[in-house]
């Protein structure tokens, strides 16, 4: 068990990077999938189609391939995936400006992948809004942007927190995918790394990371339990 | 009462719902300052005529008119058009997560855009007016369902609009709070606005009706002003149901 102390700045640094690919997933996830949700929702037939167009490709095609796709399609396609290099975004963030561009098509891999889902889980929010509601609103004489603004999503957030909750969760585990497609020092690589490279026992490395990916993902499920509760009593 | 052109004219208004019939060629025209209550069994489509009025129910074919403009289609226009026209449903659909003068403000501001302390002031004079005045803070699921409903017709009426429909809007209430509500439409209808009520509640058409318009099987049968109706109803369907209901 040693290993976990010798090597501790290597588990430290793929944390650190699986967490950063997280939070830019998550947000990205979150922006987009938001988009797809009210695609999907909208009174206009082209736009519904397009959103459930989208949902159909992303959450049916195994995330492995959305990443071939992303790593090998954008290259051949000529874009290094560039306009992810927010200035300012990354100097947090620092994988993003480097010039390796596996980090970027990754971050892109699963941010499409997840707002598939997250699209999904908004939308069984608006689906536990009682119908009457956004037609009450729809009878005022609100447009369709306000009647979700006012009505519609500030009632479906308490149903889509726990779907929410699961897919972000969900996301972060399937990060551990990324080093496989070039992404060089992320948790789940670490394991190559000190079992292949450095000849440490597996199952010590294996518990190291286990405990990494814990971190991650016990605080977020707290935190939405927490939230969940917090709106029971509202109720 | 009835002057000049009416305000709201359904013209040869059909529509299916898969095989069925819901409405067969429907025709009716309702002047400004009218109230005409709708009657009929169940299923019969009243409620569906009073939804198709603002298009909350597209038709499959027919011309619906308010005031002199076709109904338009989904939209800028329509959002304007249902902004004039005020519903009010059987199962209240009160804002869940508003509070009852939030919910009766946020038309106004929204989509009048009219200053929020202004729409707030004649909020709580229309709250005043419905009897729920101290009610203002809460939250809907607080209210009974009659304070409930009146929280709804002032809702709508915070729009100030050209005419109200009622969809059963007594129907989902307790017996001891359909007077409370019956009261406040009567005093609506008093103040002459236009009103179209879909309702089981005989006493309300007898004495605050102009017209009463019988329906059943998606076809208007019969409309007569409500003395002529309930004395002597001319078709077989309108004597049979009117049987069954006042028997009892």
């Amino acid at each position: 068990m040693s290993v976990l102390i010798d090597k501790f700045d290597v588990f430290a640094g793929g944390f650190w990077l699986t967490l950063q690919i997280c939070v830019l997933a998550a947000i990205g996830a979150l922006i987009l999938g938001a988009v797809v949700a009210v695609l999907r929702i909208s009174p206009v037939p082209p736009l519904r189609a397009l959103g459930t167009g989208y949902v159909n490709v992303f959450r049916n095609m195994p995330l492995t391939v959305v990443m071939f796709f992303a790593a090998f399609g954008l290259p051949a396609l000529g874009s290094n995936a560039d306009f992810l290099r927010i200035p300012g975004l990354d100097a947090v963030f620092s994988r993003l400006g480097t010039d390796l561009p596996y980090f970027r098509f990754a971050l892109i891999a699963l941010v499409l992948y997840t707002a598939a889902f997250v699209c999904e889980a908004l939308r069984s929010g608006v689906n536990a809004v009682p119908a009457g509601q956004a037609e009450a609103a729809r009878s005022l004489g609100l447009t369709f942007g306000q009647n979700l603004r006012y009505v519609v999503l500030p009632q479906s957030w308490k149903a889509s927190v726990v779907p929410l909750g699961s897919v972000i969760i969900a996301m972060i585990k399937n990060s551990a995918l990324i080093g496989f497609f070039g992404v060089v020092g992320d948790l789940s690589a670490t394991a190559d790394q000190l079992t292949g490279a450095e000849g440490y026992a597996f199952i010590p490395v294996a518990i190291g990371i286990s405990v990494g990916y814990l971190i991650m993902t016990v605080p977020l499920g707290a935190l939405l339990d927490r939230i969940e509760k917090r709106q029971a009593v509202a109720r | 009462m009835t002057t000049g052109e009416p305000l709201i004219v359904l013209d040869g208004v059909n529509k299916w719902f898969g095989p069925l019939h819901v409405l067969d060629d429907v025709s009716l025209s309702v002047g400004r300052g009218e109230v005409v209550v709708v009657i009929g069994p169940s299923g019969s489509g009243k409620s569906t005529l009073c939804r198709t009025i603002n298009r909350l129910e597209p038709i499959n074919s027919g011309t619906i008119t308010f005031d002199g403009t076709p109904l338009p289609a989904e939209g800028k226009a329509l959002a304007k058009l249902r902004s004039e026209v005020g519903m009010v449903f059987q199962s209240f659909n009160l804002f869940a997560h508003k509070t009852i003068l939030e919910n009766v403000t946020l038309g106004p501001v929204k989509v009048r855009r009219e200053k929020p302390a202004a729409a707030r002031e004649r909020g709580l004079a229309l709250l005043d007016r419905v009897g729920i005045a101290n009610q203002a803070d809460k939250y809907p699921a607080q209210l009974s369902g009659g304070q409930q409903q009146r929280a709804a017709i002032a809702r709508a009426l915070a729009m100030q609009p050209k005419a109200m429909l009622f969809d059963e809007p007594t129907s989902a209430l307790d017996p001891e709070m359909v007077g409370e509500v019956l009261e406040v439409m009567t005093s609506l209808a008093r103040d002459g606005m236009t009103m179209v009520v879909v309702t089981h509640e005989m006493g309300f058409a007898r004495h605050a009706a102009n017209r009463v318009v019988f329906m059943a099987d998606g076809q208007l049968v019969e409309e007569a002003p409500p003395t002529e109706f309930f004395a002597n109803p001319r078709s077989e369907r309108a004597k049979d149901f009117l049987s069954k209901i006042l028997t009892h």
